[in-house]
């Protein structure tokens, strides 16, 4: 609908607003602390709870005047209200006075206790005395899995969580129960919340009905965090997070806004991921030769150097480099060993795949949209990618893109977007396009129009047929299976009648044809005129940045392992038996005479260093990572540095000294790395350029990561020492380990914490943006885009790679099926979300299960090549027959170049 | 005098089937405008003769009607809901219409249907009116095999189905909005309002509710006319309306008469006037959520206007009468009990303030009261005022008391200084 600027009166000052907003978020956009509870930015309006509550007046001359709820209000031409008439300050205080009357006012136990939005709304409606002289209603609290903490009696009934896990994230187990003044927010009964986005609850809740388990574990209040603003590790989208630490640990993980990434949520891998960094895989010591862990007392300097220069010096050294380490360690190793000995660690068929999405990405046929973008597409077709479970939170702005037609039809009928109830009850037979091509059943079919279950192979040749059929210029082979050719026409179809449409895809399912699919049904839309989006999933947080530098293949490490031409080896944040087949990690691993391992958490390649220096995770030190957008983002240490441990790029400086002077000299601080990075390759100059770097001041001060709260400074480590130790210092950062230095708004990439004052809360949130739902003040939306366009690229059609394997008569396609939970190294190795991450399994169709005589429910053998694994069936009735898949990288599923045949065969348990 | 809601019932004998209802001129009205007359047309009648939605809000039937779109967007279908959820205390006008003329209503649905070009109709009846249900169903299933309903209705070519939704049991779902979303296998709660469910209602499409007692009035202005309906009454709005007495009078009970006779000649004349020894101290005019007016009120005459302009609400014309053996207090809690619990749960006012409101009034009722609860009693019918709730259940629910408080003051203070209730 069209926005028009409007003249609106508030307490009698005149201001200039965009018209066909509601009253509460221009209140709220133009600085009016008005108190609220049931709106929310990304859930819009329903006038519940009743506290945003204004005066508006007819015309100038009504004096009287009458309370109306501000979030319910469309911003019109002359509207006059006030916000401090005294008849309405009585009516919010009352409206928490009534609020009041069954909370438990345990905030002293309350984890929410400091950040709590019922407190801050107490305190600003000044409601304070007790006049309710009966007794409490109470409630029971449900066990809800490990992520989530249940205290129902704190509830104060704004329907937001419901609204939130229901409407916005399609959750189907949460729900309100009860009515009158018995309403009860949970499960119909006691487990597990199963939307993937339910640690949002977290936030979204006003008070402390859900909070943090993982936080509960090692409890500390807000004010007392050491926060730092962060980017999510866990998948490609670089969600912006807010990471918290104290005593040395990281307690929890809060969603960073960023109005073109992911808005105000995260997914729950992202949130409760972090447990790994407190884990026992915690590498803090460097080890030499598997001796015991060197404390600095130790001088481990004095045990391995001579060993390190013998390693090094005219030696050739190879380089293995990670999609989970940052672009500057990455950087730094390509330095060290040059780049022609510069390997990315993942094997030739996923670089393959990496560098053919890149290149579709560059190739400027597609805008390349940000999750916030895909949110305003109005047709999407997913090809082969469960994003669900490998970039979870397009699952979600793909969720609110089918809302599109109904929003529509609101819109006709003068219902405004943030009208929310309204609008919702549109969403009948109202959904917009959306087509999930898959080889089995995802999570967001329930909002798809149409699901089309196929091999891998079919989806792509699904795809392929599209794009003829946008473009028929396109020859290809005429396709005979009917229902592909149906469901083909009813894409194309949808495809060209929207105006934004959205193709995603990715390299999950190791499938090359579905990535060319895709670049040609966005080449065929743009050909006819068309501005498709296309987004492209990658599997690490950082295989973009990795993807764009040069360097050869793990094959090609593996080739000259079997050649016998590896001398000294140095792999960095990489286990190599998660990228490549044990047999040949072990090859790589027996055949190098010298191991220099980077890492920081130990795993089975860790255990093979000659040399293991101890590095900095994201959570200690400043990095930068490519996202699946091309969007570069910074990350900064939560954690104060230590004396052991320390950044990839500085130890790979620290070996390139030794290589070429022999010497120890001063090592290289964290701008000079992005400074070179720069310098040897001119694409990175805009990191440099655009990020925010460690010399960087704003208003000649550090960005404190502390709050003006924090306590305990002088008593923290008083068991220690009685003398206030100096604060840590970080060398790497703009931001400073205490609570001085700058006290206003900081930058929009460096915010550590939402504060403001009055508002304790994460509603403090609307301070920083230009208005709810929009972009940051002081910068915009942090991040710098480097997927430009290539004009070099050709914009000819992709053809079909051909490469098919046909399985044998008693073999099935074996596919992998990704998990949020479990399938991703780092937080796997947490407790929260390895408690969700389950056993193995496989899932298969029944006609296959009886042919090949295996049951359901029951163990089987899986053989691909020379592997054998135990894994569960679990029957599927949507996986194609011939097709089988198994859960990726779950404990106990090891390596494998996916998609293969192999056999199931029945499980005997041996005597 | 004439009485088109009851002319067809006999006392003491079971409803009409179809075949007596056609032969007393049952049906007539539909046939006479099926196809014949322009549905714009129809509405104009409606709109013409004056009638008023006897829900109890009063709002003139015919201009709701008006309010429907002439194009349809989404699944192109329209519907009509008659909301048979009655639940008002007090009130059993509805419950009579069901059980002693089923076709009635049937034809008023036909007609109005017909009207706003609904194809589609929902009777939204109260579970507990299982009496009214069946002889509902019978009929519907007479109709049907008239061809009253189906396809191609009187060969007008105008198709009508008719579904029977029992509800669940709640008050709050005879609140269009909320009775929308109970059918829609939704919480009861209300919608807000804009959109209204003319534009956009029932699956988000256009959508009229409206009483069975108001659709009961709709065959007769059809076939009569709008200036026979409006001359009907003895004030502005037109026709006659179902008016009920309850308490201690002699003859507790339902007549149809001119709408606009007086609270006195309803009570004296028909209900038989006070039980011997009883004396009257007040009345409800029109169910549960409405004002009390007092014996200085009792030749007001009982239409919309008229029982506005003395400070309550006409509601359902169904009168409770309050006399001098009643507690006034344990009569207003009784109230307040009902609506606590039926509140919805959805805006904090209502959710919280009413139940305060009751407990408190159970205590002042039990001996247990305290001066200042006075304050807090009165406080709450100011908190619980319209638009300060989401829905007029809340702001209804506070109207007995805050007239209570005004009327019957003394007796509040009484209980509170004696410490038990007078009439205990």
């Amino acid at each position: 609908m069209e926005m028009k600027m409007v003249n609106i009166h508030i307490d009698n000052i005149l201001y200039e607003v965009t018209g066909g907003k509601n009253l509460l978020e221009t209140c709220l956009s133009l600085g009016f602390d008005i108190p609220y509870f049931c709106f929310h930015p990304a859930l819009g309006s329903v006038g519940a709870c009743r506290l945003c509550a204004v005066k508006k007046y007819a015309n100038p001359d009504d004096k009287k005047g009458r309370i109306i709820m501000s979030c319910m209000e469309e911003v019109v031409e002359g509207l006059i209200i006030s916000t401090t008439d005294p008849e309405v300050k009585a009516f919010r205080a009352s409206v928490l006075e009534s609020l009041m009357i069954s909370h438990p006012h345990d905030c002293p136990v309350c984890d929410e206790g400091g950040e709590c939005h019922l407190q801050d709304m107490l305190v600003m409606t000044g409601h304070a005395y007790r006049r309710y002289r009966f007794k409490k209603q109470t409630y029971n609290n449900q066990e809800l899995g490990p992520f989530i903490n249940h205290e129902m009696n704190r509830c104060i009934q704004c329907y937001r969580c419901v609204r939130y896990y229901r409407n916005y994230a399609g959750g189907k187990d949460l729900n309100v129960y009860g009515s009158a003044n018995h309403i009860y927010f949970g499960r119909h009964k006691d487990g597990t919340l199963e939307n993937e986005f339910s640690g949002n609850l977290v936030e979204v809740c006003p008070t402390g009905v859900f909070t943090d388990k993982t936080l509960k574990n090692h409890y500390a209040r807000k004010w007392d965090l050491t926060n730092a603003p962060s980017v999510c590790v866990h998948c490609s989208l670089g969600c912006n997070t807010i990471m918290g630490s104290r005593y040395g640990s990281v307690r929890r993980v809060l969603s960073r806004y960023n109005g073109s990434v992911n808005g105000y949520f995260l997914c729950d891998r992202g949130r409760f991921g972090y447990e790994f960094l407190n884990g026992q895989e915690k590498i803090k010591n460097t080890y030499f030769r598997s001796e015991k862990a060197l404390n600095k007392e130790d001088k481990p300097e004095e045990k391995y150097t001579s060993w390190l220069k013998e390693a090094i010096i005219n030696k050739k050294i190879v380089g293995i480099g990670s999609p989970r380490a940052s672009l500057e360690s990455n950087y730094a190793l390509s330095g060290l060993v040059g780049e022609s000995n510069f390997y990315h660690g993942i094997s030739a068929s996923d670089q393959n795949l990496v560098k053919r999405a890149i290149k579709v990405l560059q190739s400027g046929v597609a805008k390349i949209p940000s999750l916030r973008e895909m949110e305003d597409c109005d047709a999407v077709f997913i090809i082969g990618e469960d994003v669900t479970n490998t970039a979870p939170m397009i699952a979600l702005a793909v969720r609110q893109a089918s809302r599109h037609r109904y929003l529509n039809e609101a819109a006709r009928l003068g219902i405004r977007k943030w009208n929310d109830t309204p609008a919702r009850e549109l969403d009948h037979d109202l959904r917009s396009p959306l087509f999930i091509a898959s080889p089995f059943n995802t999570k967001l079919d329930d909002v798809a129009s149409e699901v089309y279950n196929g091999s891998p192979d079919n989806i792509a040749d699904l795809g392929y047929y599209v794009a003829s059929l946008i473009d028929t210029s396109i020859r290809i082979k005429p396709e005979t299976d009917k229902k592909l050719l149906k469901t083909a026409r009813l894409i194309a179809e949808s495809l060209m009648a929207s105006e934004n449409p959205l193709i995603v895809s990715g390299v999950s399912s190791n499938n090359e044809d579905q990535i060319n699919a895709s670049f040609n049904i966005a080449l065929s839309l743009s050909k006819k005129g068309k501005k498709p989006s296309l987004s492209l999933v990658f599997t690490e947080s950082n295989s973009v940045g990795l993807g764009m530098m040069k360097g050869g293949s793990l094959n090609d490490v593996i080739d000259l392992a079997a050649k016998g031409n590896l001398e000294t080896v140095v792999i960095l944040e990489n286990d190599l038996y998660r990228r490549t087949e044990k047999i040949n990690a072990d090859l790589i691993l027996d055949k190098s005479v010298n191991i220099v391992v980077l890492d920081h958490i130990s795993n089975e390649t860790t255990t093979k260093a000659g040399l293991l220096f101890p590095v900095t995770s994201s959570a200690e030190c400043t990095g930068t990572i490519i996202n699946n957008e091309g969007r570069a983002q910074r990350y900064f240490s939560a954690l104060p540095e230590t004396d052991t441990v320390r950044p990839s790029w500085q130890w790979l400086s620290y070996i390139m000294n030794l290589a070429e002077n022999g010497e120890n000299e001063r090592l290289p601080g964290y701008d000079d790395i992005v400074n070179s990075m720069a310098l040897k390759n001119p694409a990175f100059g805009l990191i440099r350029d655009k990020l925010p770097s460690a010399a960087f001041r704003f208003y000649n001060e550090k960005i404190p990561r502390q709050t003006p709260r924090f306590s305990g400074r002088t008593a923290m480590d008083a068991y220690k020492s009685v003398r206030e130790p100096k604060p840590p210092e970080d060398n790497y950062s703009p931001l400073a380990f205490t609570m001085e230095a700058y006290k206003g708004l900081p930058p929009s990439d460096l915010v550590p914490f939402y504060w403001s004052p009055g508002w304790n809360s994460i509603q403090s949130m609307n301070k920083y943006m230009e208005e709810p739902n929009g972009h940051l003040k002081n910068g915009g939306d942090p991040g710098v885009l480097m997927l430009k366009n290539e004009s070099s690229v050709s914009d000819d059609y992709f053809s079909k790679t051909g490469n098919k394997t046909i399985p044998a008569e008693d073999e099935v396609m074996i596919i992998p099926v990704w998990q949020i939970f479990g399938s991703e190294e780092l937080s796997s190795l947490g407790k929260a979300i390895s408690e969700r991450s389950g056993s193995p399994y496989v899932i298969i169709n029944e006609e296959d299960i009886k042919k090949l005589g295996i049951s359901g429910d029951e163990s089987c053998r899986i053989i691909v090549k020379n592997t054998i694994i135990i894994v569960k069936v679990i029957v599927n009735s949507f996986i194609p027959e011939g097709v089988a898949g198994l859960s990726y990288y779950l404990p106990g599923v090891p390596y494998l170049a996916l998609p293969l045949p192999g056999k199931l065969k029945k499980h005997e348990k041996e005597i | 005098m004439e009485f088109p809601l009851t002319q067809y019932i006999k006392q003491n004998s079971s409803e009409p089937d179809i075949r007596e209802f056609e032969k007393a001129g049952g049906y007539l009205a539909a046939k006479k405008i099926l196809g014949k007359t322009a549905p714009a047309e129809v509405v104009n009648i409606v709109k013409s003769s004056g009638l008023m939605g006897r829900g109890g809000g009063g709002f003139p039937t015919g201009v709701k009607w008006s309010l429907v779109p002439k194009e349809v967007h989404g699944s192109g279908i329209k519907y009509l809901i008659a909301n048979a959820d009655e639940m008002e205390p007090g009130t059993f006008k509805d419950r009579y219409l069901l059980e002693k003329n089923p076709h009635l209503l049937i034809e008023g649905m036909i007609i109005c249907s017909y009207a706003i070009q609904a194809q589609k109709a929902y009777i939204f009846i109260r579970w507990a009116y299982k009496k009214a249900e069946k002889v509902i169903r019978k009929a519907l299933d007479e109709a049907y095999n008239k061809g009253y309903l189906g396809e191609n209705i009187l060969g007008t070519g105008f198709n009508l189905d008719i579904h029977i939704h029992v509800s669940a049991g709640r008050y709050i779902c005879g609140e269009e909005t909320a009775l929308i979303n109970s059918l829609e296998g939704k919480r009861g709660i209300p919608r807000s309002k804009p959109p209204f469910p003319a534009a956009s209602g029932l699956f988000g499409q256009p959508t009229i509710i409206n009483n069975v007692e108001t659709l009961c009035c709709i065959p007769s202005i059809v076939e009569k006319g709008p200036d026979w309906f409006k001359g009907l009454s003895l004030t502005g709005e037109g026709g006659t309306k179902l008016y009920g007495v309850s308490g201690h009078v002699k003859k507790p009970g339902l007549w149809e008469l001119p709408m606009g006779t007086t609270i006195r000649e309803i009570i004296e004349d028909h209900a038989g006037g006070m039980i011997e020894g009883y004396k009257l101290r007040g009345i409800i005019p029109g169910g549960g959520s409405t004002d009390f007016l007092i014996d200085s009120h009792l030749d007001t005459k009982m239409d919309f206007a008229s029982i506005r302009s003395a400070g309550s609400r006409l509601g359902t014309g169904t009168i409770v009468v309050l006399d001098d053996k009643t507690c006034p207090v344990a009569f207003i809690h009784n109230l307040i009990r009902f609506f606590a619990v039926e509140s919805c749960g959805w805006c904090t006012p209502c959710r919280e303030g009413l139940p305060w409101i009751e407990k408190l009034l159970r205590s002042i009722e039990e001996g247990n009261g305290k001066p200042e609860d006075i304050d807090i009693l009165e406080f709450h019918t100011h908190y619980l005022a319209p638009g300060n709730t989401f829905c007029a259940h809340a702001p209804g629910a506070v109207e007995p008391l805050q007239s209570g408080l005004k009327y019957f003051r003394e007796d509040f203070v009484k209980h509170i200084n004696e410490h038990h209730c007078p009439w205990k």
